[in-house]
């Protein structure tokens, strides 16, 4: 069966479900092949085995991470060159996504980016124009990139026993040029992971300052989700950027979005315009949000959303 | 300093965007204007210029109509503009259009390369590392600060899991996000300066490019199908006389998510 080279998402081991749904998608086309790049195997092992790894290459040197997504780029190209793959599946972020580009010029092949479903003959769909279309397209040209996004499909299990293979990768000068100098780890919240998360808070303007995002987070936590913020909220300083959904931020498509105080401008709905259930909550009766919500409440967030937190609780027992 | 500024003129994501019959982004149907994104890289090289000395060329690839996106980074204050339109270039996808912009770079000679952290059509971000990597340049992408300091550039970048600070040699590729700057609107004097500016336009044998090479019958993918996603429903909408929240739990539990 033909070998299909999948970038490990992660984070010094832990996996991300983001991979694991890569893992899931590859298997329908051929036999997954993880490439673990970084430090943390060990602890990445058996999550890669459990979908359906077929063989592991876990490159691991110090001076990978000293460069920007050029050194994902050489060892990619040159797994590519040795095992002849069907395609390369990489997390369609956007680090991720400009490793996939330079890897598409390299090997002179086809990159499709923002998938949201990869078949087993490798055709893909994406969402298009803020998601009112759905565009069908195949690589046509080398071997195939595909950059995927975080949700196209439940992960399945298929556990595996997979031949790992260490792989050293040679820097050459060239892929030494953007160095990083210093890296700070973003502060770890304790929810889930914004981009695969099953249910997302957000909060907007509306909130109506830093402290006002507390009943956002008491919601999301007795869902058991995460948190976003409108560009709005980002940029009055009241919520990190890293927490941003539309556009310029985070695409999401959980089970579940709750907005709150948020009116729904069409590049904030880029970014969560494909979530399964849309909940609203926002003064305005006439804000663009309650257009596409499931279940919308006019009314105060401020009133709305305690209640709520107490009324789930209270039937939380 | 010399500084090309890459700006896409993209459908204006407010109107009705659509696809064509041959599945290519509709560029004739539909109001269009300079990427919004693509204004922060053109901001932040009129920022370079005012803080030292330097020529702010702006570059696009596009069809008739994409002067319209010039036209608006000259009003901002850009000196210069290029437009490469070739009737070849429809349908070119990324590979093509980084190969296209790296040609015109390279003919420009510039120092320093400006991009967009993604098209707003589009929305790869992909082509600034493909610009790169034709190119042999560094690539320093998705800055959220960017300081240009003798022969050096180094940024800020928000990645994924750190906060990183990225530093490379000129000449260098660089993309900007919205977080990094403040777009100027063109002020009544520099539309009037515009006024006299002329846009260059190029051709693809101007920059040793063969049409086979890129548009369309020349993309590494094709798109098979569009289809267009039925509207969101809009669904249940109550005003909130105190019972909201009980009606919202309802609901949240009717669906299972408590
Ligand atoms: C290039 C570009 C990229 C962008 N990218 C993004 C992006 O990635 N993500 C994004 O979100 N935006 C993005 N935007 C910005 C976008 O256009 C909107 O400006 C932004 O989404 C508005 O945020 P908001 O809904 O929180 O604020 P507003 O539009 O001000 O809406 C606030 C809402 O809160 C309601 N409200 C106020 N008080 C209360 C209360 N007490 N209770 C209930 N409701 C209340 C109001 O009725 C209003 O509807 C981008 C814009 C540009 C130009
Ligand atoms: N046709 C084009 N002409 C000029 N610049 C472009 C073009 N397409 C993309 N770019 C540049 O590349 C960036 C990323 O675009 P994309 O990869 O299409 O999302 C944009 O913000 C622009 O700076």
């Amino acid at each position: 069966m033909a070998e299909i080279l999948v970038l490990v998402d992660h984070l010094d081991g832990a996996v991300r479900k983001f991979t694991t749904e890569m893992l899931t998608l590859a298997r329908r086309a051929g036999e997954p092949s993880a490439v673990f790049v970084g430090s943390g195997y060990d602890a990445a092992a058996e999550t890669l085995a459990q979908f359906g790894a077929a063989k592991v290459y876990v490159a691991d040197a110090p001076d990978l991470s000293e460069y920007l997504v050029t050194p994902k780029v050489e060892l990619l190209a040159s797994l590519i060159a040795r095992t002849q793959p069907a395609a390369v599946l990489v997390p369609s972020t956007l680090e991720a996504k400009e490793i996939a580009a330079r890897l598409a010029i390299r090997t002179g092949s086809g990159l499709i980016t923002d998938a949201i479903d990869v078949s087993a003959e490798l055709g893909t769909q994406q969402s298009a124009f803020a998601g009112s279309y759905v565009v069908d397209a195949k690589v046509t040209t080398g071997t195939p990139i595909i950059a995927v996004k975080a949700n196209a499909v439940t992960p399945e299990t298929a556990p595996s026993t997979p031949a790992v293979e260490a792989v050293a990768v040679d820097l050459p000068d060239s892929a030494k040029q953007a160095r990083v100098v210093s890296r700070s780890p973003r502060k770890q919240t304790g929810r889930p992971d914004l981009s695969e998360a099953s249910v997302v808070v957000s909060g907007g303007r509306g909130v109506g300052g830093p402290e006002g995002f507390r009943v956002v987070e008491e919601l999301a936590d007795a869902l058991g989700g995460a948190v976003g913020a409108s560009r709005a909220a980002v940029d009055s300083g009241w919520y990190p950027h890293a927490s941003q959904v539309g556009q310029t931020g985070k695409t999401v498509s959980p089970q579940l979005y709750v907005a709150a105080g948020i009116s729904g401008a069409i590049q904030h709905r880029a970014g969560m315009q494909t979530s399964k259930t849309i909940i609203a909550i926002n003064k305005d009766g006439e804000a663009p949000i309650f257009e596409m919500a499931d279940f919308g409440v006019v009314g105060d967030l401020h009133q709305v959303l305690p209640a709520l937190v107490a009324e789930i609780n209270r039937r939380k027992g | 300093m010399k500084i090309a500024v890459c700006v896409k003129y993209v459908p204006d994501a407010a109107a009705d965007r659509s696809f064509s019959a041959d599945h290519t982004t509709d560029r004739v149907g539909s109001i269009g204007i300079l990427s919004e994104l693509d204004e922060y890289a053109v901001e932040e090289a009129l920022k370079i210029r005012e803080a030292g000395d330097a020529e702010v060329i702006v570059l696009t690839m596009g069809p008739d109509g994409a002067e319209t996106a010039l036209k608006k980074a000259l009003q901002m204050g850009a000196d210069r503009a290029v437009h490469v339109s070739d009737p070849g270039l429809h349908g070119a996808d990324a590979p093509a259009t980084s190969l296209v912009l790296a040609n015109a770079i390279s003919r420009l000679e510039v120092d320093l390369v400006l991009c967009g952290m993604a098209s707003t059509d589009a929305i790869m971000g992909v082509v600034p590392a493909m610009i790169a990597e034709r190119l042999g340049l560094p690539q320093v992408t998705l800055a959220a600060e960017l300081t240009v300091d003798g022969g050096a550039v180094r940024i800020r970048r928000d990645g994924e899991d750190a906060v990183e600070e990225i530093e490379a040699s000129l000449p260098a590729v660089v993309s900007v996000t919205d977080q990094i700057n403040e777009p100027r609107y063109p002020s009544f004097k520099g539309i009037m300066a515009a006024k006299k500016k002329t846009v260059e336009t190029w051709s693809l044998s101007d920059l040793d490019v063969v049409p086979d090479q890129v548009g369309l019958g020349a993309a590494w993918s094709a798109v098979t199908e569009v289809t267009r996603r039925p509207p969101r429903s809009k669904g249940t909408v109550v005003t909130d006389d105190g019972t909201g929240a009980a009606q919202l739990a309802d609901f949240l539990a009717a669906n299972r998510f408590v």
